[in-house]
């Protein structure tokens, strides 16, 4: 639902460049043979203020689309999807009890480590990745 | 506003609860309480005065309009409440022989029978006790049903992704994983994905229609039958049943299972513990797994039975007995005339408003809704920065309930009236004028909107603050 005559989309994006990202707004940040995942700056704003998250546990399989996490606005709750294929090598304790730091830095803010990568979704870079934010702005 | 803990003071007492006129029984030590409870201590002027004073703050359907999306606020007569009262509806024990309680059994299979001629089913409990609880119900039912034809493998149900939360949440509950399809454009059933999601794992499929965007999805004979070819069954979420009820049937449109909330569509209270009833209707195979108990006819009249493969009790007895007496009186108080006339006149009066404010607020979806409508300001909260959670503050201040907001999700800042069959021209005239002036003052000066509500007994709420450090309970 784009407001079509919008002009220069005050979108104000924080899209870092070293790192890769989903259609379905995670962002992937590569490390040696694993890999970090958390939700973008454009993710959260939309949703608001977080106040709640629900982690998978360490061990648990991750499949590259398909739902490994929710988090919890005053509005809604939404589904977070793995870019990746692979294993839950750690998760982000500290989000548990302070969902807010989602909000506060997106990109510092990482849901889970993710090993054993076997597969991966479609991933963009930050270029790509900002056209897809600005088509739903 | 004190606490009634507040308000409670050491050896103040009242006289409330009558004297202990049975034999008392003595608990063991290990039965027993090691502490004292912590009721406060209060008199009962004093109790009633908290209660007023507490009434006095919320807003109910009988202090104003109402139009909250999805819920269907209507009016709840004062005659079901007469009903509800008689002495033999209010005196009974759920334990009292069948044959002593006789016209109550009628009552629940008179609603039953009723129901199911709405509804398009062939047989209903009453049982359950709410919507969600209709729904696991009504999984259960499924489950069951699968279980019994060693059809174990049937695990999936197919969720919209316009559903109500309840919806995957009571699959869940029921033991089932939940596939979530996209809507298309109109906000429907996208024919392609669903095609594309059924299978040998397919248990079944979770649909309200209308849906929560308040259109009727004219694919719904090809919609069920997909599921039923892949061998799944169809549940139908009666949540908006109110724009349908006696002219067109949930079973018609092939539905096996439904639960309807008779809080909402029929006119019993609604909000504030209700109680409520999510009565479970079902096509006649899935009748032998019914809740226990079950009410039947016998030679010897009514009776209460346990259904051959009873997937159980979901509540005691009778359900919330008196909500069924309510929902009764007001079926038979409107008839067979007057139920498809209620319906109608939901449908006219949510397109009334919609077409009042189509040039002010931006619809969701285009055309004609059935008995409710989405508006989307998202356009609003960009220019203006003015969000539906503003707006809906700002028509606190004047009297009026806020519509359902960001909802549906796939709305953004989504608001949703609802505003049935029981309201007025003038109250929505009315309503149409108020949205109107808050539009003015969002493009005129939208700073306002951000400090409302201000004339409400409490001002704006801090909802991050109470969701991230909810204080539930008192010391």
């Amino acid at each position: 639902m784009a407001s079509e005559d919008a002009e220069s989309e005050d979108i104000r994006m924080n899209t870092p460049k070293d790192l890769l990202y989903t259609k379905s707004h995670e962002w992937v940040r590569m490390d040696g043979d694993a890999a970090y995942v958390g939700l973008t700056d454009f993710a959260q704003d939309a949703l608001g203020d977080l106040v709640f998250v629900n982690l998978p546990e360490v061990g648990d399989a991750v499949e590259a689309g398909e739902v490994f996490a929710d988090v919890e606005s005053v509005k809604a709750v939404s589904d977070v999807y793995s870019p990746l294929t692979g294993e839950v090598e750690e998760i982000n304790e500290e989000l548990l009890d302070a969902p807010e730091k989602i909000n506060e830095d997106p990109y510092g803010a990482w849901f889970v480590k993710v090993a054993n990568i076997s597969d991966k979704e479609e991933l963009l870079s930050a270029e790509e990745y900002e056209k897809v934010c600005e088509e739903e702005a | 506003m004190k606490l009634i803990f507040e308000k409670s003071r050491e050896g103040i007492g009242c006289s409330i609860l009558p004297d202990c006129d049975v034999p008392v029984c003595s608990l063991s030590d290990g039965q027993k309480r090691q502490e004292a409870w912590k009721l406060p201590q209060i008199a009962e002027v004093d109790i009633s005065r908290h209660y007023k004073e507490l009434v006095k703050r919320v807003h109910g359907v009988n202090d104003g309009f109402y139009p909250l999306g999805s819920c269907t606020m209507k009016y709840n007569p004062q005659v079901n409440e007469e009903m509800a009262k008689l002495p033999g509806f209010t005196g009974i024990h759920p334990l009292q022989p069948a044959d002593t309680v006789q016209g109550c059994l009628s009552v629940i299979k008179e609603l039953e029978t009723d129901l199911c001629e709405i509804t398009g089913m062939d047989g209903m409990t009453m049982q359950p006790a709410a919507g969600a609880h209709g729904e696991f119900t009504g999984l259960l039912l499924i489950k069951a049903y699968l279980q019994a034809k060693g059809e174990t493998k049937r695990t999936k149900i197919i969720v919209p992704d316009s559903a109500h939360g309840t919806n995957p949440a009571s699959a869940s509950m029921a033991g089932f994983d939940i596939v979530n399809i996209p809507s298309n454009e109109e906000g429907c059933v996208d024919l392609e994905a669903l095609r594309a999601a059924v299978g040998e794992d397919t248990a079944g499929l979770m649909l309200t229609n209308p849906n929560t965007v308040g259109i009727f999805d004219k694919n719904i004979l090809d919609i069920t039958s997909i599921i039923h070819e892949a061998g799944g069954l169809c549940y139908y979420d009666g949540a908006n049943l109110n724009a349908i009820m006696g002219i067109v049937r949930p079973g018609d449109m092939g539905f096996d299972v439904i639960h309807l909330n008779l809080h909402k569509t029929f006119s019993t209270p609604h909000g504030g513990g209700g109680p409520g009833a999510g009565a479970v209707g079902c096509k006649e195979f899935l009748k032998p797994f019914l809740p226990d108990d079950y009410v039947v006819e016998t030679e010897s009249g009514l009776a209460m039975v346990t259904p051959e493969q009873t997937i159980g009790r979901v509540k005691e007895f009778y359900g919330n007995f008196l909500v069924v007496v309510k929902a009764l009186a007001y079926v038979k108080t409107l008839g067979k005339e007057g139920i498809p006339e209620a319906s109608s006149n939901a449908v006219l009066n949510a397109n009334y408003m919609r077409v009042c404010l189509k040039d002010t607020y931006d619809m969701a979806y285009e055309g004609i809704c059935m008995h409710e409508f989405v508006m989307t300001l998202e356009k609003l909260h960009h220019d203006k920065d003015v969000s539906a959670l503003d707006v809906a503050k700002m028509l606190l201040d004047n009297g009026i309930h806020p519509p359902t907001m960001y909802f549906p999700l796939i709305v953004h800042e989504a608001l949703m009236v609802e505003p049935t069959e029981t309201e007025s021209k003038e109250t929505l005239d009315h309503a149409v004028e108020v949205f109107k002036k808050i539009y003015a003052t969002a493009m005129e000066n939208p700073e306002i909107l951000h400090q409302c509500p201000m004339t409400t007994p409490v001002g704006r709420l801090d909802e991050v603050r109470a969701a991230r450090n909810p204080v539930l309970k008192y010391e």
